[in-house]
């Protein structure tokens, strides 16, 4: 049975949750699909999360290794290939804890990066795990900075082959997922030499386990890099090579190739390296970034719905958690960002597929714009969701703290993605290069990206609010924005010429501007969210209901925003102190809109129980219940722990006391 | 012949710096003898082969846990032989056997015993006191429930006096009511201290204090009666067995009741304790002991962030040039230089309200209670304000690492989860927050009265003289000058000031329309947490500025008063709402401010290794490899790498279990 607290809060819903569900995966028949994959991967006993918490990381890949061949099996049994429409809900249903992960990112890169012989030869092996594949591009030394890479791959023009070898410790392959026990191959990232020359890094198939008795192959160090904070069922591996030699066919050559003499020969454009990186930026966004967020709104959510602690009124039964302001405060704009970030992922979506498009025509004038985008919506929203997904660990109090709550694993889990894909503040940096860059060619009157035609229109006016009630204008407040991001870039654009005609060496400038910049690109970045989700909205056909919450969540995202960096949107007098007390004013009777909806908003997500694999966030609410029998099944309550006959038993026995 | 091992780049670091460490390590410390006694006592530790082990992060939680009741057993022990008995020595001596982790047997040292001390009679005391001090009784301190943490009241396990067997009746009568979280509980106790709602003759007399058996002296398993055991695995505390207690109908003796202060007679008279605020005392010693830990966390943090930045290098500076050490970038030094003034700030603070406790402790004890409401409003505050930005600070550090801060060899992930626990312990943060907000408004009324208040929140005192001349407000700001520390206290006061008055104009008139009290106080409670906030803020800069005056030596006082300045216009460049909102500060002084971080930034760069050795943590303390003091960071992760668990076989049985058949179907 529901908790009749949780039980009360869905009454009151100011709206339909079953229909904001279906528009938010996309339409009723979405929504379908998706609950049918989930119900087949979850009553599935081989795919269960139940004992998660207390599995050691051997154990913890051991399973990940069986839910991955298991999966391969279930996909046949059901009939789903990768093309077709559930295939990107298994990810969700199996909430991530797979192995085998890099057999796509060694799949793709071998598809983008490889000849049609290539292709031809290792992608049918691939497909059916005749070969297990892995993809080794960081160095314990060098991660984000590509061209430092130390691995070297020396062609032998005699043999025809590459010889692959790790010259220092630095140099040694560190990171890379299922490389620790399970990939029989990897794609190998080293700096090519022919003949004593260096011609840059250059991608390489090399196979590091015996296809027979999974040992390492000659000349071969591989092995676990050991704890990490999460990812235990993963097995990031490090790999030293020692004079490996691999056929000249090896090297992915669709944009370059060795030829037998050693003559080195490249043809089409480089643009299109960054194409790859830009749509795993994007994807990632999606299920490791904005689905945590989700997932610890609606654990925090619900649990703050359930828990009752001091009474706000005297006399009365103790008040819920969720009732008290500072606890919405925590909590509600966090799940506004969660819908903020749902819309711009669809955005980003959006542009990629019309960069694609675009690219497809040989038409890569996209791809500045897109990298951009990509690379500053990445750091943005996976930084603002990691510390929104603590926010909603520390409103748990103590119970957030237990395993048992599944919020710490999503933290520790999402706040990798600050760091994959590109560190976010050297995202950043390069999203503020691109800005600088319009700015600059907008000021020259010379043509921009539509996404940043906003840089030409500097107008320097005043914020026009007159009351409280105007800052719910979704027009006032985007304008304070768009404001704001301007003035950031212009006035950082200003600060770096100032500095160069001042006879600063430009790359010192732009080190000395660095803090700004990053500034800069998050302003726009913000303002791009906050009027994303306004035209979301705007656009929105569904019932009054609907469009009535997102409103508010939207109204509540943008405030948030102006209360959290009141000093921005203050300096210049933009917004005046007397707006900004009205800005605070409304921002807070937002919360208390809200309030009523929000268990609705989190059930909306539609996470099932054993998604969310939480004792504080069922939908039931039967939270202590839950916790208590949880625990029980503790390995430390059920095994016997030799700590007492060796240590507390002679301890206890009075040894002590002749001292 | 170390000095050859040692890392160049981290050598080159330490000879350029502008100031000899260990005078700053002595004023950290509290003097050189101090400094001296520390190390002293780290060395019995550290060259001691009976407190080593292997790495605790190829060890499962049972043997965490193993490891870790072995450890305390042999503390104990060799506390009493080496006749360490001064409070501070014994903290170094166990935080140096636990390398600064929890252990079992910390609430048993920590409270069980100290409660005996101040709660039981003289007989509870002889019944008691010196089993436990011999460890043949192991206690717990059981107060907090399932369903209720912060608020004591809310507690629902029930202790009923039954006159007939002069028993006390204790029961957990719903699932809520479970003890949940106490260390210890769950494995290592024998007895617990519960907190319990005393019903007798028919009446709730309130929360009350009982020792209780749990588990059989001997086999030590559970009384019948008694259901108990381990609440399982948690974000950290691996090594602790926080533990679950319920309680169906379990009889004590009435003597179990700790009776110095109240008492139930034999026929169930309920005799009345005289006062209650003396608990006000152990807060808020407990309360400095957390900002003396954010002090301390958040400088391991720094310690091991600063010195990996100034081993790894990435990218290029100068286009040519070879790969420069991450802490050049101006963006490193903007994450990692303010968390390091930071440190320092908090050390400093920690040390002021040890100080100021230990001299007011002796007025407590003839009952001068007056300065007391201040010092627990304060302590509230800090408490919650340093534990904020420690956690935030440290979260900070790991990423600055980027991907090899992730991995557990870095250290960081262990300083967080054992750290981030303090934000709701002994009083969850923002509860902590509206009672420092509290003690504030009640001081801005009496103000409004007409009447002086004193102490730290005697700058109300100035707010009606200034609210008449409310047109010149504007023109304060010409006077702060952003290099004179003092002047910028003078900046976070009036902030504090504008920001206190705020809250409590907003209370006010959320009161004019609402006729509950607690409603307007609700609706006002984001205002409240902020006023504290800022007034928090406003001391922590007072008395950093304030250390520098005790500073003797010019190069060490350059270098703090460099960390000053950073530690307060940081704080203004990350609020400057508050401040332009206010009119303390202009446009062009922030946009100056925002400048002047960043020079300063550069100032400190070259002394920052420095700076962080002198917090002189020893490497097995600090327990990582990124932050090792040597600086010889990537050999040392593949040697740490190879003893991983999935190692132990070149083949794992996964490919023999899984891979293997599925190769041979496709």
């Amino acid at each position: 049975s529901v908790n009749p607290d949780l039980a009360s809060e869905r009454q009151t819903a100011s709206f339909n949750v079953e229909e904001l569900t279906a528009w938010l995966d996309g339409g009723a028949e979405h929504t379908r699909i998706r609950r049918a994959v989930v119900e087949a991967i979850q009553s599935d006993p081989v795919f269960s999360r139940e004992n998660q918490y207390f599995q050691s990381q051997n154990e913890r890949y051991e399973a990940a290794v069986r839910k991955a061949v298991h999966l391969q099996k279930k996909m046949r049994e059901m009939g789903w290939t990768e093309n077709g429409p559930e295939f990107k809900y298994i990810y969700r249903a199996l909430s991530g804890d797979v192995a085998f992960l890099l057999q796509r990112v060694f799949m793709r890169s071998i598809l983008v990066l490889g000849s049609d012989k290539q292709i031809a030869r290792w992608i049918p092996l691939a497909s059916q795990y005749r070969v297990i594949g892995s993809y080794a591009q960081t160095e314990l030394g060098h991660g984000t900075y590509l061209q430092g890479l130390e691995t070297t791959a020396v062609f032998d023009t005699t043999t025809q082959e590459f010889i692959l070898n790790t010259p220092t410790v630095s140099a040694m392959k560190w990171w890379p997922g299922d490389m620790g026990r399970s990939a029989t191959h990897t794609v190998v990232f080293a700096q090519l030499f022919i003949h004593g020359k260096c011609y840059g890094v250059h991608p390489f198939i090399v196979q590091i386990r015996s296809l027979q008795d999974h040992s390492l192959c000659p000349g071969i160090t591989a092995g676990d890099i050991g704890p990490k904070m999460n990812f235990e069922h993963s097995d990031n591996g490090y790999l030293m090579l020692q004079k490996v030699h691999v056929p000249r066919e090896n090297m992915l050559s669709k944009f370059c190739e060795v030829q037998p003499d050693g003559t080195y020969v490249r043809w089409g454009s480089q643009k299109i390296n960054y194409f790859p990186m830009t749509t795993v930026r994007i994807s990632i966004i999606s299920d490791e970034v904005i689905m945590p967020l989700m997932k610890a709104c609606t654990i925090a959510i619900r649990y703050s719905a359930v828990r009752r602690q001091s009474k706000l009124k005297p006399g009365e039964q103790e008040a819920k958690i969720l009732d008290y302001q500072t606890q919405q405060e925590k909590l509600l704009p966090q799940l506004a960002a969660a819908y903020a970030f749902h819309f711009i992922n669809n955005y980003l979506q959006e542009l990629l597929d019309r960069g694609y498009g675009e690219i497809e025509r040989k038409n890569f004038d996209t791809l500045p714009e897109l990298h951009a985008f990509s690379s500053g919506f990445k750091a943005m929203v996976s930084q603002y969701c990691t510390s929104a997904v603590e926010i909603c660990l520390r409103a748990c109090g103590g119970h957030g703290y237990s395993l048992l709550s599944g919020l710490p694993s999503l933290y520790t889990r999402i706040l990798a993605s600050c760091i994959y894909e590109g560190e976010n503040t050297i995202l950043l940096l390069q999203t503020a290069r691109f800005l600088i860059k319009c700015f600059m060619a907008a000021s020259a009157g010379q043509p921009v990206p539509p996404s940043v035609t906003y840089l030409a229109a500097v107008k320097p006016g005043k914020c026009p609010a007159k009351n409280k009630l105007d800052f719910l204008s979704p027009a006032i407040y985007t304008e304070a924005y768009q404001h704001t991001a301007v003035r950031l870039i212009s006035s950082t654009a200003a600060k770096l010429q100032d500095l160069i005609q001042s006879g600063v060496k430009k790359y010192d400038a732009w080190n000395q501007c660095t803090v700004q910049l990053v500034q800069a690109a998050k302003a726009h970045c913000h303002y791009i969210a906050v009027k994303n989700f306004a035209e979301t909205v705007e656009k929105l056909e569904a019932t009054a209901g609907i469009q009535k919450i997102m409103k508010h969540l939207c109204d509540l995202f943008a405030l948030h925003g102006i209360f959290s960096n009141a000093g921005v949107f203050l300096h210049d007098g933009y917004i005046s102190g007397t707006q900004m007390d009205m800005a605070t004013g409304s921002y807070l009777d937002l919360l208390a809109v809200i309030r009523p909806d929000a268990v609705p908003l989190v059930d909306a997500f539609d996470f099932t129980d054993k998604s969310l694999n939480s004792a504080l966030g069922s939908y039931d609410g039967q939270v202590y219940q839950r916790l208590y029998e949880w625990a029980q099944k503790s390995p430390t309550n059920k095994q016997i722990s030799p700590a007492y006959e060796k240590y507390l038993k002679p301890l206890l026995h009075n040894t002590l006391s002749k001292l | 012949a170390a000095a050859a091992m040692m890392n160049a780049d981290l050598r080159r670091e330490r000879g350029a710096a502008s100031f000899q460490p260990e005078l700053l390590t002595h004023i950290l410390d509290g003097g050189a003898e101090r400094t001296r006694r520390r190390k002293e006592i780290e060395a019995l530790v550290l060259n001691d082969p009976d407190f080593q082990h292997e790495d605790l992060n190829f060890l499962s939680r049972s043997q965490r846990y193993e490891q870790a009741i072995r450890k305390s057993a042999l503390m104990v022990m060799k506390l009493r032989e080496y006749g360490i008995a001064d409070p501070e020595e014994i903290y170094w001596f166990k935080s140096f056997v636990h390398r600064g982790r929890p252990e079992p047997l910390d609430l048993h040292l920590g409270m069980f015993l100290p409660t005996l001390l101040t709660q039981a009679t003289p007989e509870q005391q002889d019944r008691f006191f010196m089993p436990a001090w011999n460890l043949e009784i192991i206690g717990t301190y059981a107060q907090t429930e399932m369903g209720h943490g912060t608020h004591l009241r809310g507690l629902e396990t029930t202790a009923t006096y039954d006159p007939a067997t002069q028993e006390f009746i204790l029961n957990s009568p719903t699932v809520t009511s479970i003890k949940w979280w106490p260390g210890g509980l769950g494995k290592t106790s024998n007895h617990a201290i519960v907190l319990a709602q005393l019903y007798t003759q028919g009446q709730c007399k309130g929360l009350h204090a009982f020792i209780v058996p749990i588990r059989q002296l001997g086999t030590h398993e559970p009384l019948p009666g008694i259901t108990v055991g381990d609440i399982g695995p948690k974000f950290g505390y691996d090594e602790m067995d926080n533990g679950y207690l319920k309680m169906d109908n379990f009889r004590i003796p009435r003597e179990n009741m700790l009776m110095k202060y109240a008492q139930v007679e034999p026929d169930g008279t309920y005799v009345k304790p005289l006062s209650d605020k003396l608990t006000y005392g152990t807060m808020v010693f407990i309360r400095s002991l957390i900002v003396g830990d954010s002090a301390r966390s958040l400088s391991r943090a720094c310690t091991i962030a600063i010195r990996y930045s100034a081993v790894r290098h990435q990218s290029e500076l100068k286009p040519g040039e070879p790969e420069p050490q991450i802490l050049d970038y101006q963006t490193q030094q903007y994450k990692l230089f303010p968390l390091l003034a930071t440190a320092y700030a908090f050390h400093f603070v920690g040390a002021y309200i040890k100080d100021t406790y230990r001299r007011i402790s002796g007025d407590i004890n003839e009952g001068d209670l007056s300065e007391l409401p201040e010092l627990h409003a304060l302590t509230a505050g800090l408490k919650a304000f340093t534990s904020w930005t420690a956690n935030a600070g440290i979260e900070e550090c790991r990423m600055a690492c980027g991907g090899h801060g992730y991995s557990r060899c870095s250290g960081i992930p262990d300083i967080y989860v054992t750290f981030t626990p303090s934000c709701t312990y002994e009083g969850e943060n923002t509860v902590m927050m509206l009672q420092t907000a509290r003690f504030l408004v009640k001081s801005y009324t009496q103000v409004s009265s007409g009447q002086q208040v004193t102490g730290m929140v005697s700058y109300l005192n100035d707010l009606p003289r200034q609210r008449i001349q409310a047109q010149h407000v504007a023109a304060r700001s010409v006077t702060v000058r952003i290099n004179d520390p003092l002047s910028l206290v003078e900046a976070y006061k009036a902030r504090a000031a504008r920001l206190v008055e705020a809250a409590a104009k907003n209370l006010q008139a959320e009161l004019n329309h609402r006729k509950s009290k607690e409603d307007a106080w609700n609706r006002t409670s984001v205002d409240l947490v902020r006023a504290s906030e800022a007034h928090c803020h406003y001391v922590i800069v007072k008395l950093f500025a304030a250390k520098l005056s005790e500073i003797s030596n010019a190069a060490v006082h350059a270098v703090l008063t460099e960390l000053c300045l950073l530690y307060a216009l940081y704080g203004i460049s990350k609020n400057t709402g508050d401040f332009l909102q206010a009119g303390i500060l202009t446009d062009a002084q922030i946009t100056q401010v925002n400048q002047r971080v960043k020079e300063l930034l550069a100032v400190i760069r070259p002394n920052a290794v420095a700076l962080v050795d002198s917090f002189d943590f020893h490497d097995v303390h600090l327990g990582s490899v990124l932050g090792r003091y040597d600086g010889n960071v990537y050999e040392n992760m593949f040697e740490w790498a190879k003893k991983s668990p999935l190692n132990k076989k070149e083949v794992h049985e996964s490919f023999h279990k899984h891979l293997k058949p599925m190769q041979a179907k496709l």
